[in-house]
């Protein structure tokens, strides 16, 4: 937001390796030979079948792509992991309980775990002969995670810990051999505890009705006396807030991974159907408001991939950078990932309603048949929906961005302030010009218009609020809101220019009108958050300043959004599914 | 047994074709996979290393893209891999491949030599064929089964209509594998991981250049023109008597349409 970046900064699909692109190959492959004819089984609660394919999926490997090799993992990048969790992503039911499984099942005994504890349980886990599970949340406190009621006791002679409570949604819990579960110690310190499935003490409670993920187990966890060896602490007592919100910051890459290996999955049988389904004597997929549809729906998956895997690029070069060798060696992973949380959590916003909106429109090209529980539809509307609920809501993430971004900035880790000061100064002169003459120039305009309106409205706001901004809630979602589409817009446009200095002709073209769709959208969208802010935190005549200033801000070429949604129409029905170029 | 297994890189199956400019070839923007039944032909490889030991060695002639198919390979447990590269490999006829591939096995002796049966793209099924006549040793095309017997294999081989025949021969032999003969394995993250050290050997056009040394100007074979079929409709309508038609319309079918 505060620099321009240039396309070869940034990681995308069209980068993977050899490597990455055999480890999507095998995944998709076990997506479709071994996933796709048990779903049924799955969706009916066969629970059995899940259970054995988390094993086969481990055979492959699949459960240990983000495990160092001294525990048996592959201790391979996140690049890998998000294609992994992008195939997998083909049917949302499995792809939760295996997210479970080696997402927040088993990466609190990664990163925190002692070398006793990752010893004793990672390569049971990473075999899928145990089946992890994280406990967080209940059922008075989701959000509010740490104001937990479950309680623990150190027993008189120190030996074990007395668990009390009564965990909620437990995603895992019908099979899994192993939770991480979080109590207060005293009733006071918040602390995470390794509970083995027969603990005496733990039983799990009945399966919710859920509307969307059935394949998946989804129980609360009930701990009476619960008793669990004083060993099975995990991290520092009193330290279980960093394990939770870690875990969770760390895992949010992949849940934008996964949205977006739905996304592809509903499109592709939704262009699938267009191509077959007949209305006025001819197929439907003949019509300017059917194709209107494909094309958004296949630039918004473009724009949710191109941020994906540029975020998780970002991450491997952060990671690679941390000495493996050295002692200290998941602490510095994990704060090279801390590093990404904003884009993670950007990410996890971004895509988990693009998925909705993927999916919502995949109802409407089946017209009735999109309703009933014969056609892949209906199922995969319902199960998109909880991606905006769980791993943090939409709303939480909304305030992470907007809170960490406003924190770095006031100690200083982000020149945010200069930047404001510096655009303020120049507001009212004319605008500096572009001097990119390249083919991309519009575009890159567009960008840099969508950056200064992010400092503008974030120093008119900061200047009313002060600090008590943290508090306007509104405001810090629309900011938010501009960052994420600041990003998007500019992830989707450098993909564009890379792919072009590569391709040429229609496969060039393509990916270029997805970035466009994508930035009129985003200047559309960013605009309204700009205004709604400006109103806000601004009156009479500075707001009629304000406005104005927005005015020439979003004063941009516009596209011709028709041609170039029939032109990527028209691509997406030759492939029959997604494809960037 | 050392088995070499030769495998080709292809257009995916349902890839959006496009022909080239000089309307001889599709354009190469395409979307590429492993020959289907080379897929086959390295599983069967792997098996027999697995039931009687020894070596499995993949080798492919194609531009740089085609190393994926050695990769994968390579992943999936062949031990090392040898890539003849050159993006003319392309256009080379079946006699002119099997005369690239016969210089560098005649540079190091194999016991058994898989190809598949044919492959997807060109679908000539004479590349194994040729190959084994130019290294002078027996071949079986079509194999389904392989199980040693004495000093030499048995090999199962479809025929049409449902027969099969078993035929016994000495090794050396080339043997040309069909599709489906056996289940396909994942290549494992490991396996994936660990094929990243394997050995694989580059050979460029020129190092076999007194096998090839017209290159692709060498092919007996030459593709003219490629085009899209037209599709047509054409109705008759067939007069005379009921028994007059009847007969029309089998002699039609039989000779025409050859349905029956
Ligand atoms: C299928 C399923 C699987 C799950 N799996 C697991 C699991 O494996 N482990 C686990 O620990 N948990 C799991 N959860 C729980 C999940 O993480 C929580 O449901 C989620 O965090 C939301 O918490 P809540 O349900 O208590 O909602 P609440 O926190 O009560 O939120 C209700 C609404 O209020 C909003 N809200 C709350 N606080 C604020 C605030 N400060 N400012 C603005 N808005 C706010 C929320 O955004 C939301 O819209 C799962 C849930 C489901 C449904
Ligand atoms: C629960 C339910 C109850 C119903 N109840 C009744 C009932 O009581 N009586 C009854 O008669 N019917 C009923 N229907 C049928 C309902 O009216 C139809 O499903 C609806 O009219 C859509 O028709 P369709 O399903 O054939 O979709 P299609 O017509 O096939 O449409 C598929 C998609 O193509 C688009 N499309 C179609 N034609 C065009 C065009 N010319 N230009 C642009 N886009 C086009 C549509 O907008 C849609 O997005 C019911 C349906 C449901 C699901």
């Amino acid at each position: 937001m505060l620099q321009s970046c240039i396309p070869q900064e940034i990681f995308t699909p069209e980068d993977f390796t050899e490597q990455q692109q055999l480890i999507g190959k095998t995944a998709e492959e076990f997506a479709v030979n071994e996933i796709d004819p048990n779903i049924p089984k799955m969706e009916s609660k066969d629970f059995s079948v899940s259970r054995e394919l988390i094993r086969k999926a481990a055979d492959l490997g699949l459960c240990a792509v983000e495990v160092p090799e001294a525990y048996g993992g592959l201790e391979m990048d996140k690049i890998s992991a998000s294609i992994i969790a992008e195939r997998i992503a083909k049917y949302a039911g499995f792809a939760t309980t295996w997210g479970a499984h080696s997402g927040i099942g088993l990466l609190p005994i990664v990163y925190f775990g002692n070398e006793a504890q990752k010893r004793k349980y990672l390569p049971k886990l990473i075999s899928g002969e145990v089946i992890g599970a994280y406990a967080l949340s209940e059922a008075s406190s989701g959000s509010d995670a740490l104001n937990c009621r479950a309680r623990a006791q150190l027993s008189p002679d120190g030996k074990h810990y007395l668990l009390n409570g009564e965990k909620m949604w437990i995603t895992n819990a019908g099979f899994a051999g192993l939770f991480t579960v979080f109590a207060k110690v005293g009733g006071e310190r918040f602390t995470a505890f390794l509970v083995e499935r027969n603990s005496p003490g733990l039983s799990i409670g009945p399966e919710e009705h859920k509307m969307g993920i059935r394949g998946s187990s989804t129980c609360p966890l009930l701990l009476n006396d619960c008793k669990v060896p004083a060993e099975n602490v995990l991290g520092e007592i009193g330290k279980g807030h960093i394990i939770a919100f870690n875990i969770l910051n760390i895992g949010r890459f992949k849940l934008g991974a996964m949205c977006v290996g739905g996304a592809k999955e509903a499109l592709r049988n939704s262009v699938q159907y267009a191509k077959e389904r007949k209305a006025f004597g001819t197929v439907i997929a003949a019509f300017g408001l059917v194709r209107e549809k494909l094309a958004r729906m296949a630039a918004s998956i473009y724009t949710s991939e191109s941020m994906v895997y540029r975020t998780v690029g970002l991450m491997d070069a952060a990671l690679f950078a941390v000495d493996r060798a050295g002692s200290q060696t998941s602490i510095e992973v994990r704060k090279a990932i801390e590093e990404y949380a904003i884009e993670c959590s950007i990410v996890k916003v971004w895509a988990s309603e693009m998925l909705d909106y993927v999916v919502d429109e995949s109802v409407q090209i089946y017209g009735g048949y999109g309703f009933v529980e014969e056609y892949p539809a209906e199922r995969v509307y319902r199960d998109a929906r909880i991606n905006r609920i769980f791993e943090g809501t939409n709303e939480i993430n909304r305030l992470i961005i907007a809170g960490f971004l406003l924190k770095r900035a006031a100690n200083g880790e982000l020149p945010l302030s200069t930047a404001i000061k510096k655009f303020m100064d120049e507001v009212l002169g004319p605008l500096p010009l572009q001097e990119n003459t390249s083919s991309f120039a519009g575009e890159i305009q567009y960008i840099a218009n969508t950056k200064r309106i992010g400092l503008f409205v974030a120093g008119v706001a900061s200047q009313k609020y002060m600090q008590a901004i943290q508090e306007e809630q509104e405001v810090m979602a629309a900011i938010a809101d501009i960052v994420m589409e600041i990003y998007a817009m500019e992830s989707a446009t450098l993909r564009a220019q890379k792919m072009s200095s590569k391709l040429s002709g229609a496969a060039a073209a393509n990916s270029l009108d997805m970035a466009r769709l994508c930035l009129a959208h985003g200047m559309e969208k960013i605009e309204n958050s700009a205004r709604k802010i400006l109103s806000a935190a601004s009156e009479d005549d500075a707001l009629r300043t304000n406005l104005a200033i927005l005015r020439r801000l979003t004063k941009v070429e516009p596209f011709n959004l028709i041609a170039i949604s029939r032109q990527i129409a028209a691509r997406v029905l030759e492939r029959g599914q997604y494809a960037p170029n | 047994m050392k088995i070499l297994v030769c495998m080709k890189q292809v257009p995916q199956k349902d890839a959006p074709l496009k022909l080239n400019a000089g309307g001889t070839w599709i354009r190469e923007d395409v979307s590429y996979e492993v020959n289907e039944p080379d897929a086959y032909a390295l599983e069967e490889a792997l098996r027999q290393k697995e039931k009687n030991g020894g070596e499995v060695i993949v080798i492919t002639a194609g531009p740089g893209r085609a190393q994926q198919v050695l990769r994968e390979a390579l992943a999936k447990g062949a031990d090392r891999a040898i890539h003849l590269e050159d993006d003319a490999f392309v256009g080379f006829d079946a006699l002119n491949m099997a005369r690239a591939l016969a210089a560098v096995i005649k540079a190091e002796p194999f016991d058994l030599i898989f190809t598949g049966l044919q492959s997807d793209d060109y679908g000539y099924a004479q590349t194994g064929v040729i190959l084994a006549e130019l290294l002078g040793i027996p071949h079986a095309t079509i194999v389904m089964q392989i199980e040693s017997s004495g000093d030499g294999i048995r090999v199962k081989r479809e025929l049409e209509a449902g027969y099969f025949q078993f035929v016994e021969m000495p090794l050396p032999a080339v043997l040309t594998i069909q599709s489906g003969i056996n289940k396909l394995r994942y290549a494992t993250l490991l396996g994936i991981k660990q094929a990243k050290n394997k050995p694989l050997r580059k050979i460029t056009l020129a190092e076999l250049q007194s096998a090839v040394p017209a290159g692709a100007a060498g092919n007996l074979q030459k593709i003219e023109r490629l085009y899209v079929p037209q599709k047509t409709k054409n109705t008759e309508f067939i007069q005379g008597t009921p028994a007059e038609a009847a007969r029309t319309i089998v002699e039609k079918l039989r000779n025409e349409v050859r349905v029956i």
